[in-house]
């Protein structure tokens, strides 16, 4: 019987939302109590430092291409000895959309993505942060990486003595 | 025959407690239909102003006052300043004739816990039903909206339908009763109260009511989805204030009497008349609360068969069986 059927119907929904008055809800009361996003959670961004406590970033301006929204901006310089680094550092966090391109396109693991959501500002000149802001005193994700143990050619180490190079072959010695 | 003094006065006590306490209580249904649909829900609701956010309803009366009092190009300021009023004002003007407690014995007489006992309380009640329909016809055609005239022209129809099924629902209390005053109806329900006899008329009554009073699932006067907000689409401030206020004051007053003409009013073991009869309304305040949360919205065509073909003619046959019932008990 149809009428039947429909009262079951309705009872049976009456029941289901019975049931939910007394479940746990699943809110979060935001102030007081946060959640802990994972750690490859994308929010606010950092430039990282090698294990020696050397800033990473070489200024090669791949993140600033990447970025959809061009919200990096950077100029960069060199020292000395040959190494790259950049003069200033600047991301606009207004315009950041958080998708992590950067951090991908990033070489040398400097920027990354860190879980840190808790950035709004009522100033929106507060959301453009500069290198000093951005820079932390770790090495973020990677404890280990070092870019110029690999690369860095010349620079921090003579040429053939990075991590993965052979020391160079002295070509005249090569004879057969 | 000049009226007492003293009972002038007590009536006026009535008439101020009954206002303040209906209002409280209607601004505390919102509170409370917001707190109860979130648990459905699994969220949590209003709980950050006061405690347990229980000072909202006064949050929202300030936000309700001090916004902008708007008025469409075009629209009739007249019907427009006026309709609001005529939809809160029936359906508090009803709660007169309810009778939530039991006569107490004060000043040496007898005061009953009635604004007025009417001899023709229950006409009373669907006369007021019946005006508060202009409220929302004129409210939606005062508007000058396309959305606010729909929703009048689904109210009228819905709520006009709808009475005839809630009226004849009522027919066999007054044939069990034999009485339209409210508090006669009630002290016929103190051995049994009526439920028990018609059980059909008063699910009748119940879905009647439910439509009566514009709600989930026969919200189509101001069906969110379709109409924007339906006959109040055009109003804003304390006016829409007003509609939305009247409409939880129309669930405490169906609910009272729901409990009046079926629960047995005021009756009730052990606890006091009063607590009884608030008891009992705000069970039916709640169980349309639940409803809402659960039930999505009828289509228009469903809401007029139902009314029409199925409630109606189920109604005129209950009253033909009580009546044969009446007869055969003698």
């Amino acid at each position: 019987m149809s009428i039947l059927h429909d009262i079951q119907a309705i009872l049976g929904g009456m029941w289901i939302t019975w049931k939910h008055i007394f479940r746990r809800p699943e809110t979060i009361s935001y102030p007081e109590e946060k959640r802990v996003p994972s750690p490859r959670f994308r929010a606010r961004i950092v430039l990282t430092r090698d294990p020696d406590g050397d800033e990473r970033c070489v200024a090669c301006y791949l993140c600033s291409a990447a970025c959809p929204v061009d919200c990096i901006s950077m100029q960069s310089a060199e020292r000395e000895n040959g190494r790259r680094y950049a003069a200033w550092f600047r991301i606009n966090f207004s315009r950041c959309i958080f998708c992590g391109l950067c951090a991908e396109a990033c070489p040398t693991l400097a920027i990354q993505m860190t879980p840190g959501y808790e950035i709004c500002n009522r100033d929106i000149m507060n959301l453009v942060y500069e290198k000093e802001d951005l820079l932390i005193d770790g090495c973020g994700k990677d404890n280990s990486y070092n870019f110029y143990n690999h690369a860095g050619i010349g620079v921090t180490q003579p040429r053939g003595a990075g991590a993965e190079e052979l020391p160079p072959v002295d070509v005249r010695g090569l004879m057969p | 025959m000049i009226p007492d003094p003293i009972d002038i006065a007590l009536s006026a006590i009535k008439i101020a407690l009954v206002f303040f306490v209906i209002l409280t209580l209607a601004a505390y249904l919102v509170f409370a239909e917001r707190r109860l649909l979130a648990w459905i829900q699994d969220r949590k609701g209003p709980n950050r102003v006061g405690p347990f956010g229980l000072l909202q309803p006064l949050a929202d009366l300030i936000k309700m006052l001090t916004k902008e009092d708007f008025k469409p190009a075009g629209a009739d300021k007249w019907l427009f300043y006026l309709a609001p009023a005529m939809a809160a004002i029936p359906a508090i003007m009803t709660f007169a004739v309810i009778p939530f407690g039991a006569p107490i014995p004060l000043l040496g007489r007898q005061v009953a816990m009635q604004v007025v006992d009417l001899n023709v309380g229950l006409l009373l009640f669907i006369a007021f039903s019946a005006i508060a329909v202009y409220g929302v016809a004129l409210g939606g055609w005062a508007s000058n909206s396309k959305y606010a005239l729909l929703g009048s022209i689904r109210g009228l129809a819905q709520l006009i339908s709808y009475e005839i099924s809630m009226g004849l629902a009522l027919v066999p209390v007054v044939i069990l009763s034999r009485s339209f005053t409210l508090s006669e109806i009630v002290n016929a329900q103190e051995g049994c109260w009526f439920i028990v006899y018609q059980p059909l008329a008063f699910i009748i009554f119940l879905i009647s009511i439910i439509a009566e009073c514009k709600r989930v699932p026969f919200d189509l006067p101001e069906a969110e989805g379709e109409l924007v907000a339906g006959f109040h689409t055009e109003y804003s401030g304390m006016r829409f204030g007003l509609f939305f206020v009247g409409e939880y004051i129309n669930i405490i007053v169906l609910g009272g009497l729901a409990t009046t003409f079926f629960l047995g009013g005021w009756h009730g073991p052990l606890l006091p008349p009063v607590i009884w009869f608030s008891i009992k309304t705000l069970a039916f305040a709640v169980l349309f609360i639940w409803i809402r949360g659960t039930l999505p919205r009828l289509r228009y065509d469903q809401l007029m068969h139902f009314g029409w073909k199925f409630l109606t003619p189920l109604a005129l046959l209950n009253i033909l069986a009580t009546g044969w019932w009446m007869v055969l008990r003698g």
